[in-house]
């Protein structure tokens, strides 16, 4: 059966509650009549057989020789990936990854190449665990190459294993793992969840280090990024594009090859969360009710540990490998495919429940900053053309908001709530004060290098992430959120969506437009 | 003339120890101090009767009065006592004057004068039990003096600070605690510094300081006073290390800093906040404990590893007091008197004290200038 469109409903009087993602919960809201939802699409169909997919892919690449063409005997052969923050959440076995790596291995063996290692490109993520490594490439290719340390994770701060390729013409400074930059052929492998994903940033970004991300993790960068779905007007792209064109020049050869999910993202019990609530049978409710129910009294811990270990029974819809730019426009058409839904114009109020996941939280938890980041960096950002809220309009959150932090994951997000954000909320000053110091911080760097840590700066990243939406915004308002923690990122606490509509009049004046984001699964509103 | 009087009664400290326990400023109910009509008292020549005008309450008070003291003062002071030792008040001929406390040898017809007195440092004095005047460290715990929170107490001429006519009382008031502070705030040679505790001595160190500080507050106006007393960074005591860790560059092993501060002021005193000072300070660094500790339980291995330095800073000399003048004016102290309560609600005062900063409050002081006797 063909997939259902995204669409954008009225509510009238009919109008069944809308569901909010809550954190590790869902609310049943009833939204104004007259509010608008933004449904996202039904997951597209998958691919019927998804290995040969990628093997045709593979041997008919776009813009570029069949990957066997590329493969010699003696050759130094790099195999990149995308790390645990994608895709989200993690899907099941076998991974994506998996399946595109081993195609590639087959066909490395084939011709004969016995140099090949492998490389988590995690940028200034943390480092991840083996149990994740072999989720991703799975157990064959872990067992083959791991030991032997043929696979690992990329160190953006070993000096010893960092290329400088030279500047752009902008003067960014473009250095990557030396490693990949040294190789024959560098072939990436991507999962492209989001419109943001891939093309020149998974190589520019993904296997740099803190010198050269600095030049477009920066906050002039993201707020000139209007959206950074929108590869067209996106600095963080523009930057990205700039530095694979240093990269092309020094002479890495990169054999791109991204992958497309569909919005297949929940599993049961939690599969009602993807269904749009009229749809919902006697089953869903009993399922929302039994879900809900228990999770009020599910310790926020083992509640933590439930849904992050949902798998989600993504499939793939769509493989392309070759040229980098000629690869991500496909990919690109085909996210939006299934990602974009139309929306006729701005809102004043846009609404949106978080959940319980962001790309940094897995296996972790959602602390306050990742809060900020999901709701103004990447949810606020899901638009293409118009952000959906006007310019001084008002986003409300609904997420639970701990002040609550992954001591191994996060450890300067600690330091950064903690010190930066009672100092200053407003992401210039918190660049231009604090940055260099957790940047070039010799504990952070220690904790990321050998622990499970993010790097020192990523907090800033995230902050900056949300740089947009706090130039645009009027207010931001957290529907049952701790307060306090609300309140150290500068956002307004609000118990009901009741109340938080009310706070948001003050704002934007008496009988707002309201528009709800029904998101997870993903969408882009292409606001015209 | 009315007094609140600290008297010597074993069950009444036992009550007030119990009830201290249970809450701070608790042990005013039930332990030795009452508010009573007593004499004024009387001593020979170079001593004036002052008419306290505010008398603060101090830490040290509230310590007492809940019992939580030392034994180690036993012998240097003497019952029964009133209280009060920070007062601003009227010597007779209308002159209004800040009391400088401590009954060193010269006050007390001493001669000739200990070493530490001979050399100016009357804080250390050696003879605090001995003289023509009952054994008491300062006035406020000493029989024959009297102390702050009465209507009428003695003072030497060389305890004698005229006030400024541009001090207004609150401002005066403070002149004792801010001289601590400077006192602490001399002994400090390091140029970053942090500050445990934020009550009325962790705001007058601060504001005395000349170095780099990373305040302590725990309660929000605390933390709004030591910014505006000079403070580059105040923090909540969960977030210090924290803080220490990335501003001295530290690395971690374990829980425990590898580096840290140079000097760590305690103003708080407590087991608690010595161990934290000490595993806030850098190898070699110096811990200085300006607030009253007593009997504690703390692990000092660290102290003997990284070759830690633990001083005390206690009181003031003479010339410090004459210049903690000049600190109050210009911070502007007079600000931290948040609340004044007459000598009959008492309780009510001392309650108000031990519970300031989760009040909203800094100092609290009697206010005498109202009482029928005085006028």
């Amino acid at each position: 059966m063909a997939h259902r469109p995204g669409f954008v409903l009225e509510v009238d009087r009919s109008t069944p509650p809308t569901l909010f993602h809550h954190g590790e919960g869902f609310r049943l809201e009833k939204l104004p009549i007259g509010s608008r939802v933004v449904y996202p699409s039904e997951a597209l169909s998958p691919l019927k057989h998804p290995d040969a997919a990628i093997r045709e892919a593979l041997l008919h690449p776009v813009d570029m020789e069949p990957l066997p063409a590329l493969l010699k005997p003696g050759m130094k052969l790099t195999i990149a990936f995308d790390d645990v923050s994608l895709p989200l959440p993690k899907m099941r076995r076998p991974d994506v990854r998996q399946r595109v790596i081993e195609a590639v291995l087959d066909l490395a063996a084939e011709a004969g190449v016995d140099d090949v290692v492998l490389i988590a490109a995690l940028a200034l993520h943390r480092r991840m665990t083996e149990a994740e490594l072999r989720h991703a490439v799975g157990d064959r290719v872990y067992d083959a190459f791991a030991p032997r340390g043929l696979l690992y994770n990329h160190d953006a701060e070993d000096p010893d294993n960092l290329a400088f390729l030279g500047e752009t013409d902008k003067g960014e400074e473009v250095e990557i793992n030396k490693r990949a930059a040294e190789s024959d052929l560098l072939v990436y492998v991507n999962i492209n969840l989001v419109s943001m994903d891939g093309g020149w940033k998974s190589t520019a970004t993904g296997l740099a280090s803190y010198r050269s991300l600095r030049h477009h993790h920066n906050v002039r960068t993201m707020q000139h990024s209007r959206s950074f779905m929108d590869q067209h007007r996106s600095e963080l792209h523009s930057s990205n594009w700039r530095m694979g064109e240093v990269l092309r020049k020094s002479g890495i050869k990169v054999f791109q090859i991204e992958t497309t999910l569909n919005n297949d993202t929940f599993p049961k019990p939690f599969d009602f969360l993807q269904k749009r609530e009229w749809d919902w049978t006697a089953r869903d409710r009993a399922s929302y009710v039994a879900v809900s129910k228990s999770l009020e009294r599910t310790p926020s811990r083992l509640k933590r540990s439930i849904f992050q270990s949902i798998e989600a029974p993504h499939q793939m819809t769509g493989v392309n490998a070759g040229d980098v730019e000629a690869v991500h426009k496909l990919t690109t058409a085909k996210v939006f495919e299934q990602q974009l839904v139309p929306v006729s114009g701005q809102t004043d109020i846009l609404t949106m429940g978080l959940p319980y996941i962001c790309p940094y939280n897995v296996h972790s938890i959602m602390n306050p900053i990742l809060v900020m980041c999901l709701g103004l960096g990447y949810f606020f950002n899901l638009y293409r053309g118009k952000p959906l809220v006007r310019e001084g309009g008002v986003l409300i959150m609904s997420h639970p908001t701990p002040w609550e932090f992954h001591p191994v994951h996060h450890p300067s997000y600690i330091d950064f709530f903690e010190q930066v954000l009672a100092d200053t909320t407003d992401p210039i000053e918190i660049e231009k004060t604090y940055e260099k110091s957790f940047a070039e911080d010799e504990w952070y760097r220690h904790l990321y290098r050998t622990s499970y840590a993010y790097h020192g700066v990523h907090p800033f990243y995230m902050w900056y992430w949300g740089a947009h939406a706090l130039q645009h915004l009027g207010g931001v308002i957290v529907v049952g959120g701790d307060p306090k923690a609300v309140r150290r990122l500068g956002f307004k606490p609000a118990s009901t969506l009741r109340d938080a509509l009310e706070m948001a009049e003050d704002v934007v004046g008496r009988h707002p437009s309201i528009t709800h984001l029904h998101n997870p699964p993903l969408l882009v509103a292409d606001v015209s | 003339m009315k007094a609140l009087v600290f008297e010597r009664s074993l069950p009444r400290f036992a009550a007030a120890k119990v009830a201290g326990a249970l809450a701070p400023g608790r042990g005013a109910g039930p332990g030795p101090l009452r508010l009573k009509d007593i004499d004024p008292p009387s001593l020979g020549a170079g001593w004036h009767r002052v008419r306290p005008r505010l008398a603060g309450i101090c830490g040290s008070d509230l310590s007492t009065i809940d019992g939580a003291s030392s034994r180690y003062f036993e012998p240097i002071v003497s019952f029964p006592f009133v209280p009060g030792h920070e007062v601003v008040g009227d010597l007779d001929d209308g002159t209004r004057v800040v009391v400088e406390p401590v009954l060193h040898c010269a006050v007390r017809g001493v001669d000739p004068l200990c070493p530490s007195c001979a050399l100016g440092a009357t804080n250390r004095c050696e003879r605090v039990a001995f003289g023509h005047v009952e054994p008491g460290l300062q006035t406020g715990f000493c029989e024959d003096t009297g102390g702050g929170w009465s209507t009428s107490m003695l003072a030497h001429d060389l305890q004698l600070h005229r006030v400024p006519d541009d001090f207004t009382d609150e401002m005066a008031v403070m002149v004792e605690p801010a001289a601590c502070g400077l006192h602490a705030a001399d002994q400090v040679r390091e140029e970053s510094v942090v500050v445990l505790g934020a009550g009325t001595i962790g705001l007058t160190v601060i504001a005395a300081l000349r170095a780099e500080v990373i305040a302590v507050a725990k309660h929000p106006v605390q933390r709004d006073v030591a910014r505006s007393l000079g403070a580059s960074t105040v923090c909540d005591p969960g977030e210090i290390s924290g803080v220490v860790r990335r501003r001295y560059r530290s690395m971690m092993v374990g829980t425990q800093l590898t580096g840290g501060a140079p000097a760590v002021v305690d103003c708080i005193g407590s087991a608690a906040s010595l161990q934290q000072a000490l595993e806030l300070v850098a190898p070699g660094g110096t811990v200085l404990v300006v607030g009253m500790p007593s009997t504690v339980s703390i692990d000092l291995t660290g102290l003997w590893h990284r070759e830690v330095r633990l001083e005390g800073a206690y009181a003031y000399t003479h010339g410090e007091f004459e210049r903690a003048f000049d600190v109050v004016r210009a911070k502007e102290l007079g600000r931290l008197v948040s609340a004044t309560y007459p000598l009959d609600r008492w309780k009510d005062a001392i309650r108000h004290a031990a519970e300031a900063g989760r009040r909203g409050a800094i100092k609290v002081a009697f206010d005498l200038r109202n009482e029928k006797e005085r006028n």
